[in-house]
């Protein structure tokens, strides 16, 4: 039962985040580039302001795996890298924390492409 | 001195060119659509057997023109001139279907409205004692078109509710001089017409002011009254576009809406998820060629007053934040070469 509720939060919090999305795509004129850049600022954001901890912890991978999540990983390794290095971590905090994710994401990208191709939406 | 102009803006051929022959070239949601019965061939998979995209386009205008001429008992070299324009950068969809034919080639750039520009300038040659045979052609492909104004298929975006499909096929028409019909009895040139409007998912918008101004032009100059007409056909404004044009022609007291019709709105069913309607070069070419000019020619319709409407923006000015300018070319298409 405790799992299963632990699973509901994740589909709910990943849905809620998934859906403010589609809203934007339907009714607004913000390409799919642009909503994604939003919500890394977003992810961001809400890190500094201390309100995504709260996010992620009820929502686990439902708020690490949207592009929101990459912002609070973002925004984490730079907070922490500051307070180890000062100034530098500004720069190279993000990027660390994040370099699993963007390693994966590029290397799987390649793989996909690789194997498939795209078909023409018939 | 321009005998052949009447008013302002419009042509009346002296010897009304004759369409010898067309031929229609689709892909697979085309051949799916209310109008599939009307296509030369549909083909199930849109690469047409070739390696990219562009190819594809080229390969399915080549088809077109070669049925055209197979249909009219023609040779390539039986062409005096070849009209042609497509929507890719510098036109190569055209350039590269035709460079084996050996004709000699005008090549057009009207965006959508490519099928009536290039109708109206071959009836002039012809008309005008230039040549006695000319083609015509214009091609889309909607994976080509994709990676030309927005985003290539690879990139997987999703496409929003009011944007259009553009139609892949090919439309190719051969224009004589001596014929039994269809003939092309008149033409506007359209004047580009820009509104200010910004929205590349409404470019009905950006568009019926052009078409309303080329109709406008062309009733006040042949003084034809709109019960004449026969059918009006606009290329794809599509439907918030259509409903603009009948408002715009309102305003000025011309009612039109008994006789009107899009290409748009009579390619694809409501069932296949287009969103907001038809576009692309071979939409109008399409439907003119695939449905219209066998009913003019079969009797079933008297006359047509075919107006491709055309974008003329590009995606470089359209991220320069510039707005759409329109166009819109008129030919009309009858069962007899006077006025009656």
């Amino acid at each position: 039962m405790e799992t299963f509720i632990t699973y509901l939060k994740v589909f709910i919090t990943g849905g809620i985040l998934c859906f403010i999305a589609q809203l934007l795509i339907e009714f607004t004129k913000l390409t799919p580039a642009r909503i994604l850049v939003i919500y890394v600022v977003a992810g961001v954001v809400l890190a500094a302001l201390g309100i995504y901890p709260y996010i992620a912890e009820f929502g686990q991978a439902g708020a690490s795996v949207p592009l929101t999540g990459f912002g609070y990983s973002l925004a984490k390794g730079v907070m922490k890298a500051v307070d180890e290095k000062g100034l530098l971590g500004a720069f190279t905090g993000g990027l660390t924390s994040t370099s699993g994710g963007i390693a994966a994401a590029v290397f799987f990208g390649y793989l996909v492409a690789l194997i498939f191709k795209p078909g023409d939406k018939s | 001195m321009a005998v052949k102009r009447i008013g302002s803006s419009t042509i009346k051929f002296a010897n009304p060119p004759s369409i010898a022959a067309w031929a229609t070239i689709v892909g697979k949601k085309e051949g799916e659509g209310p109008l599939a019965g009307c296509f030369d061939y549909i083909s199930e998979d849109n690469t047409f057997g070739q390696k990219t995209w562009e190819k594809a386009e080229s390969h399915i205008q080549l088809m077109a023109v070669q049925k055209a001429l197979e249909k009219a008992q023609l040779s390539p070299n039986q062409i005096d001139y070849i009209l042609a324009g497509d929507l890719l950068n510098q036109c190569i969809g055209s350039t590269y279907a035709l460079r084996d034919l050996g004709m000699p080639l005008l090549g057009l750039y009207g965006a959508c409205s490519t099928m009536a520009e290039s109708i109206a300038i071959a009836s002039m040659i012809v008309d005008g004692g230039f040549a006695s045979r000319c083609a015509t052609v214009t091609s889309s492909h909607y994976c080509s078109a994709e990676r030309q104004f927005r985003f290539p298929l690879d990139y997987g975006g999703q496409r929003p509710q009011s944007a259009q499909w553009t139609v892949t096929g090919s439309g190719a028409l051969i224009i004589e001089e001596l014929g039994d019909g269809p003939y092309i009895t008149h033409a506007t040139v359209g004047v580009i017409q820009d509104l200010g409007v910004t929205d590349s998912n409404n470019m009905g918008a950006a568009m019926a002011p052009a078409a309303a101004h080329t109709l406008r032009a062309f009733l006040e100059d042949t003084a034809m009254p709109p019960e004449k007409l026969g059918l009006v056909l606009t290329g794809d404004l599509g439907k918030v576009g259509s409903e603009n044009l009948l408002q715009l022609l309102s305003m000025d007291g011309i009612d039109i809406e008994p006789y009107y019709n899009d290409c748009g709105l009579m390619i694809f069913d409501d069932k296949q998820d287009v969103h907001a309607g038809g576009s692309g070069c071979a939409c109008s070419a399409l439907v003119l060629a695939g449905k219209i000019l066998p009913e003019i020619k079969g009797g079933k319709l008297d006359s047509v007053i075919f107006m491709a409407t055309g974008a003329l923006m590009s995606p470089t000015s359209v991220q320069q934040g510039e707005s759409i300018p329109g166009i819109a070319h008129l030919v009309r298409i009858s069962r007899q070469k006077g006025d009656e």
